[in-house]
């Protein structure tokens, strides 16, 4: 006891001595949480639209009206020569091509139906899609509109009208920082599990301090200890911090218990620290433990579910986040935060996270080896 | 009880076991002995260090210290030990008064405890005992090494080429040190490249690629010198060297501070020598005996 006693003073000394890591423990969590939420936002907005208009019409006009007024558009270009606005495109100065021909109102009010032209920038496909969709969309509505406008019998509308309306639970007004703020949150406990325990051990490899410690009489799971717990307890110190910011500057206040959540993420530090010591036993010097936690970083997040949805993925990619301890706490932290999930929910995430921490423990331990 | 007890062994490195580090090497060390391992870079003593402090496991043959096997009774021989690395290892960003401290109270003892062992050493970098040993010169990280070595009292001091890159100044008083201990009735196997410090220990191993080429005293090996020695000089000294080569009465030549060494037959004289080399027309010949030294013995035994 005393010598764990010892060398967790030992530790808890070097961190504080550390200006780099102390910064990069303060200040990392913060800039993350302030920062990344209000970019990583999945609603489109400002798709630059060239609109073609060879109809100059009263219609027309109201159309482009309609759509820049939605807000998801930005009238770069208004011109009647189609040419003028494939350039706008060729010069990536216009995403979407909207082409009103000639007699649009003409052939509207006539023969009943005409025709619009769009052609999008499939560059970035994802704006394309969400773009080319949110102009369908409001084509749709626009074509309602006349059509009711035209119709004089406002009791007895001959045209069936469903309108389907939707709603949001758990997060009424879509608001993508309720959804991002948990999700990163888990990600900088799992940089710090990970990132922070490994170089730790991989510093003293590198110093030559662990053959000085290997002759003596320290015990390997003494030693062990004394890795793990500093940064568990850093772990849950940079989570407090993460709520304290969610709360203050996006207002999340978790509907469900924070008991809960400290519990997961107790359970699940324990495994991502498992899995620090287990890629410090499989690297000789810093550099190889920092490209491996690196290359697992790129895995846990674009396979935890953080940005993609997990269900939409293909088949085998799912297999994949099954083994990803990030994509469990990322699920808890939604269920949680958002839901109100309670400790009863997660029974299936805690023990599958127990098992994470007595499988990356075990081997990281029998891995790790006093002598050669 | 001898200190240290190497039988036969064997170490290789590599998947195919192709480098082979230690060729079944015996050695015995007495208690309270200062036994020096003498030998170039590469000659495995730090593998041999590594081994006999339970750090690395050997392929083949035996080894105990203090009767403690080095495989079996691991444990309680990390009581026992000391260790210090050839590389400075202790812990940069704390304090040297802090080292000290984590290294007695992670051997379950205090610095109270052992201080007279350890007090002439440690009084010199005492008044920097709140630095960090990070920021201390070479020769105090050396004598902070070797307290944090000694806080515990072991029974057998590991000292691995402790005098490499340090000053001449230095490495008197760290050999002074180091008689110091040896009064103290500690145990204690040094290796060095050095062989002007072998004279210094009780005994000495000469290490060549993993082979021990002589286990003698200092004084035992330099009377094994069994020819006659040399030393010549010259105006011009290479083509001396090659001259002297040449010569039928000479065994070996090498340079040897601003001589050449000559190793000469048995039968041959310094007086055929400086002939045959007058004879080439050398200027500035000198001619004259030499005492053969470890050094000497080393090259003899290497060219046998």
């Amino acid at each position: 006891m005393r010598t764990l006693k010892f060398l967790l003073q030992k530790e808890f000394r070097q961190i504080f001595r550390d200006p780099a890591i102390l910064r990069l423990i303060f200040i990392m969590p913060i800039i993350q949480l302030m920062v990344l939420p209000w970019a990583a936002d999945y609603e489109i907005k400002g798709i630059k639209l060239a609109v073609v208009d060879q109809d100059h019409s009263e219609y027309s006009r109201q159309l482009v009206n309609k759509i820049t007024s939605s807000g998801y558009f930005k009238l770069t270009e208004y011109t009647s020569s189609w040419d003028a606005s494939l350039a706008e495109v060729e010069h990536d100065r216009a995403d979407i091509v909207l082409q009103i021909p000639p007699h649009f109102e003409k052939n509207l009010v006539k023969e009943d139906k005409a025709s619009l032209f769009m052609a999008m920038n499939a560059i970035n496909g994802v704006k394309a899609n969400i773009g080319g969709a949110y102009l369908g969309m409001i084509l749709r509505d626009y074509n309602r509109e006349i059509r009711t406008e035209w119709i004089q019998f406002p009791r007895f509308s001959p045209e069936k009208q469903i309108e389907v309306v939707s709603s949001n639970w758990y997060n009424p007004h879509m608001n993508y920082k309720f959804f991002m703020v948990p999700g990163i949150l888990v990600i900088l406990l799992t940089m710090v599990g990970t990132n922070l325990t490994a170089i730790n051990i991989v510093k003293e490899k590198e110093i030559g301090t662990i053959e000085q410690i290997n002759v003596t009489p320290v015990k390997k799971y003494q030693f062990i200890l004394g890795k793990l717990i500093p940064f568990w307890i850093i772990g849950l110190f940079v989570l407090s911090l993460g709520f304290i910011i969610a709360r203050l500057v996006y207002g999340i206040i978790p509907v469900g218990s924070f008991l809960t959540i400290y519990i997961f993420a107790a359970l699940y530090l324990l495994a991502v620290l498992g899995l620090g010591l287990l890629v410090s036993t499989y690297s000789t010097n810093q550099q190889q433990s920092m490209l491996i936690s690196f290359f697992m970083m790129m895995i846990f997040i674009l396979l935890g579910g953080l940005y993609t949805s997990i269900d939409s993925m293909p088949e085998w990619a799912k297999w994949i986040t099954r083994f990803n301890p990030v994509s469990y706490f990322i699920e808890v932290m939604r269920m949680v935060v958002l839901k109100g999930s309670s400790l009863a929910d997660i029974k299936y995430h805690l023990l599958i996270m127990t098992g994470f921490a007595i499988g990356l423990n075990g081997w990281a331990v029998v891995n790790y080896r006093k002598r050669s | 009880m001898p200190a240290v007890v190497v039988n036969n062994i064997v170490k290789t490195y590599g998947k195919k076991k192709e480098t082979t580090a230690l060729h079944g090497i015996s050695f015995e060390t007495a208690p309270g002995e200062l036994f020096g391992l003498i030998g170039p870079d590469g000659a495995g003593k730090t593998s041999l260090f590594r081994i006999l402090t339970t750090l690395l496991l050997a392929d083949s043959g035996t080894a105990s210290v203090n009767g403690l096997e080095v495989v079996k009774d691991y444990k309680a021989i990390r009581r026992k030990v000391g260790y210090m690395p050839g590389r400075f290892s202790l812990y940069p960003d704390l304090s040297v008064e802090e080292n000290l401290n984590f290294f007695a109270t992670i051997f379950n003892t205090s610095i109270e405890e052992n201080y007279d062992l350890i007090r002439d050493i440690y009084v010199q970098i005492e008044p920097f005992k709140k630095r960090r040993a990070g920021k201390l010169s070479g020769g105090m990280k050396q004598k902070l090494a070797l307290s944090c070595a000694l806080i515990h009292r072991p029974d057998v001091l590991f000292l691995d080429e402790p005098t490499t890159g340090v000053d001449a100044v230095s490495r008197k008083e760290f050999w002074e040190m180091l008689k110091g201990l040896k009064a103290q009735g500690i145990s204690i196997l040094v290796s060095t490249p050095y062989m002007d410090e072998a004279a210094l220990c009780d005994r000495v191993a000469l290490l060549q690629n993993g082979k021990i080429l002589s286990v003698n005293t200092p004084a035992g090996i330099v009377d094994d010198f069994a020819w006659p020695l040399l030393a010549v000089k010259a105006t011009s000294m290479l083509p001396l060297l090659h001259h002297i080569e040449k010569f039928e009465g000479a065994v070996n030549a090498y340079p040897f501070g601003e001589f050449h060494h000559v190793v000469m037959k048995p039968g041959s004289t310094a007086v055929q020598l400086q002939q045959f080399l007058e004879h080439k027309g050398h200027a500035g010949l000198i001619v004259k005996e030499a005492k053969p030294g470890i050094e000497d013995c080393f090259i003899a035994y290497m060219k046998n």
